[in-house]
């Protein structure tokens, strides 16, 4: 499975990082490492472009993370209409920010920037997988 | 090297549906700013068209906007930086007078976005973020603008009512404005009872899409001199950029590229923010002018709210900022946008701006933003 099937809806399925979703399947959320600099991509990537090489790993990001902004999304775009009100959010991993969504499960008067959380994948409708932040 | 001026501003009625064509909309931008010149189109060397071009229905429209100002057969073509195209085409026509190619330049702004069915815009919306690992979450435009302002709040201590009187301001010049989209005053509690479209930020917090063109026509020194009584001249220019992506983003609460597009543009013009007399800032969404005020250092970081507060950026204020009630009053037809900031300012430096004249304006400065903070334009201008 590949990045046709990540996300609510998909626009190009075509990366050199695709294996980002095989892990994911696999319980994982992974970011990237250039084995020659050590800077880390997040969202993945296979070409790290402050030493101009391609020799890269992957990582996964575990522990807790920090929510450092959210926001509510009461009106989606094409795609998202029936999938409205969904959170968005950037978490930081130890200096690895992640954007994504925040679960579902979590009551909107709960989330607090600077909270706690861990970044899991998530099973979506429709055979569809993506990754979610979860209160810790 | 010559000094580049503008002699020359124009810009169409903003509205929702403008009724008209492409070609038709940029020649009312285009009269405006060829009113009362020593020139004529065949004295225009080179045409720069501005747009996005995801709201585009005519293919490849520098084509047709050339030929239907008559622009023809002189060099015409497109740039695009989303919402800031417009000072993009600036900084481009500037540079090719300065090489000394050219002596005078039309820079053409224009988007018509109700081409689009709202199904067709809301489509395009979707793919305003990085395709491949954001948009399949669902970001849009305000929703990445609505994380910089919960960043912000959450910082700096920032209330939505603040946010608000950012509008309130904006709807009262806007009111005012008769090329504006929206001309109807509004008050704090109108906004803050708005609908929340994504969290913080309320429907009277966020711009709307309009159709609307924009035109400036710059021009060599000597060439200006002789043109113009009022030749504004360009000081200072500068753009930057910022990631794609909102994960790439150092910052939450300001935009770098905006930082770094005015460190430029002081510099070259060898002034501080001190200096500015009148600005015009990209107000897409409330917070946009808000964090604007810090980035160009009109406020220290976090005290933005101050001037809002002090209501300092009114016109008798001490740092006027979008006294023609900004993009979310006149709309934001995206290309059009940075022109219309600029023809704002340059009438100010003229003294031409009626009701709305800042005393004695002498240097203006224009803040053009693309995209959630990925272009960032700064361009000082001087009487």
């Amino acid at each position: 499975m590949s990045f046709e099937n990540f996300g609510i809806v998909s626009f190009t399925a075509e990366t050199k990082a695709s294996d980002f979703v095989g892990y994911l399947e696999k319980g994982k959320v992974m970011a990237t490492r250039c084995r020659r600099c050590g800077t880390n991509y997040f969202p993945p990537r296979m070409d790290c472009s402050k030493c101009v090489g391609s020799d890269v790993e992957w990582f996964e990001i575990k522990g807790n993370g920090r929510l450092v902004t959210y926001t509510v999304v009461n009106y989606g775009p094409t795609g998202f209409e029936e999938d409205a009100p969904y959170t968005l959010g950037i978490a930081d991993f130890d200096g690895v920010r992640v954007f994504g969504r925040l679960s579902k499960g979590i009551k909107e008067s709960d989330i607090k920037p600077g909270m706690g959380v861990k970044v899991l994948p998530a099973k979506l409708s429709g055979g569809r997988i993506g990754y979610e932040f979860q209160k810790v | 090297m010559q000094d580049v001026a503008i002699v020359g501003v124009g810009q169409s009625v903003f509205s929702r549906k403008c009724g008209v064509s492409i070609g038709e909309l940029c020649f009312e931008a285009y009269t405006e700013a060829m009113e009362g010149l020593d020139i004529t189109n065949s004295d225009i060397d080179a045409s720069i068209i501005c747009s996005a071009p995801e709201y585009d229905k005519q293919r490849s429209p520098a084509g047709l906007i050339s030929e239907y100002l008559r622009l023809t057969p002189k060099p015409s073509f497109y740039v695009e930086s989303v919402c800031s195209s417009s000072s993009t085409g600036l900084r481009v026509g500037w540079s090719l007078i300065r090489a000394g190619l050219h002596r005078v330049v039309a820079v053409v702004g224009f988007q018509k976005m109700s081409d689009l069915t709202s199904r067709e815009a809301a489509e395009r919306m979707s793919r305003g973020g990085d395709i491949i690992w954001e948009s399949p979450f669902g970001i849009t435009m305000p929703a990445g603008y609505a994380m910089y302002a919960r960043a912000h709040m959450a910082k700096y201590g920032t209330t939505e009512e603040q946010l608000a009187k950012v509008r309130v301001k904006n709807s009262h010049y806007g009111a005012a404005n008769p090329k504006a989209t929206y001309r109807k005053e509004l008050s704090l509690d109108d906004i803050l009872g708005s609908e929340v479209i994504t969290s913080p930020l309320k429907k009277f917090d966020c711009c709307a899409n309009a159709d609307g063109a924009s035109c400036i026509i710059i021009a060599s020194g000597d060439v200006a001199k002789r043109v113009t009584n009022i030749p504004i001249w360009i000081m200072g220019l500068g753009a930057a950029t910022d990631t794609m992506t909102m994960s790439g983003r150092e910052s939450l609460t300001g935009l770098r590229c905006a930082q770094e597009a005015a460190r430029q543009a002081y510099e070259m013009a060898g002034v501080g923010p001190g200096d500015i007399d009148v600005a015009e800032v990209h107000d897409c969404f409330t917070i946009a002018e808000l964090m604007g005020y810090e980035d160009l250092g009109f406020a220290k970081a976090g005290e933005g709210t101050e001037l809002i507060d002090g209501k300092e950026t009114y016109v008798d204020g001490k740092k006027p900022v979008n006294v023609d009630g900004g993009l979310l009053s006149k709309g934001h037809p995206i290309g059009a946008t940075g022109g219309s900031q600029i023809r704002t300012v340059v009438n100010q430096l003229r003294g031409q701006a009626g009701e709305i004249q800042v005393q004695g304006a002498e240097i203006g400065l224009v803040h053009n933003i693309g995209g959630v903070g990925q272009y960032g334009n700064v361009t000082i201008l001087r009487r």
